[in-house]
């Protein structure tokens, strides 16, 4: 992996080193050649990791007092968040640690995407990326469930309804999840078993996503490949290390915001309402998180073509290194395709707008014509974009406009006025 | 700094997006000056006891606060009564307990550590005696409606005539601020209902505000606790942020790269 082998100074060092070459793992992780002129888009894998970590631990320390029966649930929340010492802190920083790792992982994903980030020879990290973001969105929404409130109870049942939809065997699926002929508490146990369980594949495939990252190094801005070690380089600690520190630091008083003095603003009223099958809320939302595949889902008429369409919606991220046929990574570069990344951007959001909006009128229309565009800008702009695009030169290294005397900052904007 | 700047935009951008999205339904709801919102808001104890007092008086007789114990009464950034006076007023109320050493139930006082006696035996009972409608448990009340105290407080206080050609059915009341206007809880409050023993005057407005006060508290009895806390937690990281940050210059000076 690291150019250079490394020999551990200590003899002991050495023998266990022969034996596990922990110290050898180490040593690459710090030495690790990452390039220069990362900027601060490229610090949301570690803001990330620390979101996982974070829900990992709060979450075992909930799991300690929470109760997992449709009886006991809402109560077991609540004496969490009145008698357990600091319950309340804990149950925040949770809560809020899943908004907060969404906000960093779409931020991840669509630096990705304006950088060219999954392309040769990073798609398998990119697919990795893909897998790790399903999972979240289910351990989320199976987290959601667990308090047994009324948007629990609901979203719970209008999600896994969608699986209905499949033909023939649809309606014994759908009993199969429930664990019986409703949302019940067969159903509340195996969520809390899988909400458990999924953090821990994450965790896995988190791993498996950096090793993948660590063959050829990271992207960067630039977009061009980088020779590593050398001077375009420099060693993941402390240079990335303090960096990266720095952002956190500057996410986390964003998240204690949110924690200390509105923790339950991305959450629904209706949650602290306890699940009642008998009466249905006026508006079954999903987290904001969620929003933009709820209304991609909402605006086609069939359900099963819905629910097709909400899953090809996420499923052709993976293909993306495929569809996008420039050669060319960074957007910087690609004076068309940065403007199709911004409308796409927007188009997002105002899929997230009309998901939480009634499914009629004006807002169903705009939600087709979103949705429409959705797959139009990866099914047909990216693959012709390659093609038809005028692209600008690119330079023949990272440091090549600092050495010609302009910083590099200054230059990628000139470049970007040629536009 | 330029990218953090707009990472920053981009992230209170999408924050406010779903703000606006949270509250787009909401109508114009009665604003009140509330002592607990802001960076180092704390409950306004005179107004949480004579909410505790209104709460006990008037809503208790149908509302249920099953999740608040009598010795959150006493307890600090609560109505902070003294403890015998929460084992007092514990006192006044009568639990089943049991069974005892002869395998009997039995009835006695309530101590502090009781939850708060329900008024109904169960859902089925309190919708029998309230023309059908289940008067909804308090104890998360302020959390659990959409526009929070704001919107407790002016359905107490939005009761009006209906308008013309709206007929109600019986037993059924025009609210100004309730979801969809008819509500089967008639009137609850009136000048002078309560009898404050501080010598406030029990002014409908006042009444309405004390007890959402108490409201909020029950729903959040550590909020205090939650401002006192997030003032440091930030101002702790904000002061740490700055030294990371001039680290990371010192740091990257060596290599004369911008950061």
């Amino acid at each position: 992996m690291s150019d250079h082998e490394y020999v551990p100074a200590s003899k002991f060092g050495k023998w266990f080193n022969d034996r596990l070459p922990l110290l050898s793992l180490a040593s690459h992780l710090t030495d690790y050649p990452t390039p220069k002129n990362l900027n601060y888009w490229w610090t949301f894998g570690g803001i990330l990791t620390f979101c996982l970590i974070t829900q990992i631990v709060t979450g075992l320390t909930l799991a300690m007092h929470y109760i997992a029966h449709a009886d006991l649930a809402f109560e077991s929340v609540e004496h969490i968040m009145r008698d357990v010492n600091y319950g309340w802190l804990i149950r925040y920083i949770h809560a809020n640690g899943a908004s907060m790792f969404f906000l960093a992982v779409y931020i991840h994903i669509f630096r990705s995407l304006f950088y060219g980030s999954y392309k040769s020879p990073r798609e398998i990290i990119w697919i990795i990326g893909i897998i790790i973001y399903l999972l979240m969105m289910a351990a989320a929404f199976m987290g959601y469930v667990l308090p047994w409130g009324q948007m629990s109870f609901w979203g719970a049942t209008v999600i896994t309804n969608l699986f209905s939809a499949i033909p023939l065997v649809g309606e014994g699926i759908v009993n199969w999840l429930w664990g019986g002929y409703s949302v019940d508490n067969p159903t509340l146990t195996r969520f809390f078993t899988l909400h458990y369980l999924i953090p821990f594949l994450i965790l896995g495939l988190v791993v498996l996503h950096i090793w993948a990252l660590h063959i050829p190094g990271n992207n960067n801005p630039v977009g061009i490949d980088v020779k590593k070690p050398s001077k375009d380089t420099v060693p993941f600690h402390p240079y990335i290390v303090i960096k990266d520190a720095f952002a956190l630091l500057m996410f986390t008083i964003v998240f204690a915001f949110f924690v200390f003095y509105s923790p339950n603003i991305l959450g629904h009223a209706d949650n602290y309402i306890e699940a009642n099958p008998m009466v249905t809320p006026a508006h079954i939302v999903p987290e904001w998180y969620l929003l933009p595949f709820y209304a991609i889902l909402r605006s086609v008429p069939d359900k099963l073509m819905g629910v097709v369409a909400m899953l090809s919606a996420i499923l052709i991220l993976a293909a993306l290194p495929w569809l996008d046929t420039s050669k060319i990574r960074s957007a910087v570069f690609r004076p068309l395709y940065k403007q199709f990344y911004w409308i796409l951007v927007v188009d997002v959001l105002v899929l997230g707008y009309v998901g939480a909006m009634p499914a009629e009128g004006l807002y169903l229309l705009i939600a087709r014509v979103a949705t429409a565009y959705y797959f139009i800008h990866f099914l047909i702009i990216l693959p012709v974009l390659g093609f038809k695009e005028k692209t600008i030169p690119l330079p023949l290294s990272i440091t090549e406009p600092v050495l010609g005397g302009m910083p590099m900052a200054s230059a990628v904007k000139k470049k970007e006025s040629l536009n | 700094m330029k990218n953090i700047l707009k990472i920053s935009y981009l992230i209170i951008f999408l924050l406010a997006g779903t703000l606006t999205v949270n509250s787009a339904e909401k109508v114009d709801l009665l604003k009140t000056d509330w002592s607990f919102k802001g960076l180092f808001g704390k409950f306004d104890r005179g107004s949480l006891q004579r909410g505790y007092q209104v709460y006990t008086e008037v809503c208790a007789s149908c509302h249920s606060m099953k999740y608040v114990s009598y010795r959150n009464l006493f307890e600090p950034g609560g109505p902070e009564f003294t403890k015998d006076q929460a084992k007092a007023i514990a006192a006044g109320f009568e639990v089943t307990d049991g069974p005892n050493s002869d395998g009997e139930m039995f009835v006695r006082p309530a101590k502090l550590s009781d939850k708060f006696v329900m008024p109904f035996a169960n859902v089925k009972a309190a919708q029998a005696a309230n023309g059908g409608a289940y008067p909804p448990d308090m104890s998360v009340l302020a959390k659990a409606r959409s526009g929070g105290v704001d919107y407790i407080y002016s359905v107490l206080l939005g009761y009006e005539d209906p308008p013309s050609g709206v007929t109600l059915e019986d037993g059924v009341y025009y609210n100004k601020y309730m979801y969809g206007n008819n509500i089967k809880m008639s009137e609850p409050l009136s000048d002078g209902l309560v009898e404050y023993s501080d010598g406030t005057t029990a002014s409908k407005e006042q009444m309405a505000k004390d007890v959402t006060t108490f409201l909020m508290w029950a729903a959040e009895p550590h909020l205090e606790a939650r401002h006192k806390m997030g003032f440091r937690a930030i101002l702790y990281l904000i002061i740490l942020t700055i030294l990371v940050y001039f680290s990371m210059k010192k740091i990257w000076s060596r290599i004369e790269s911008e950061v």
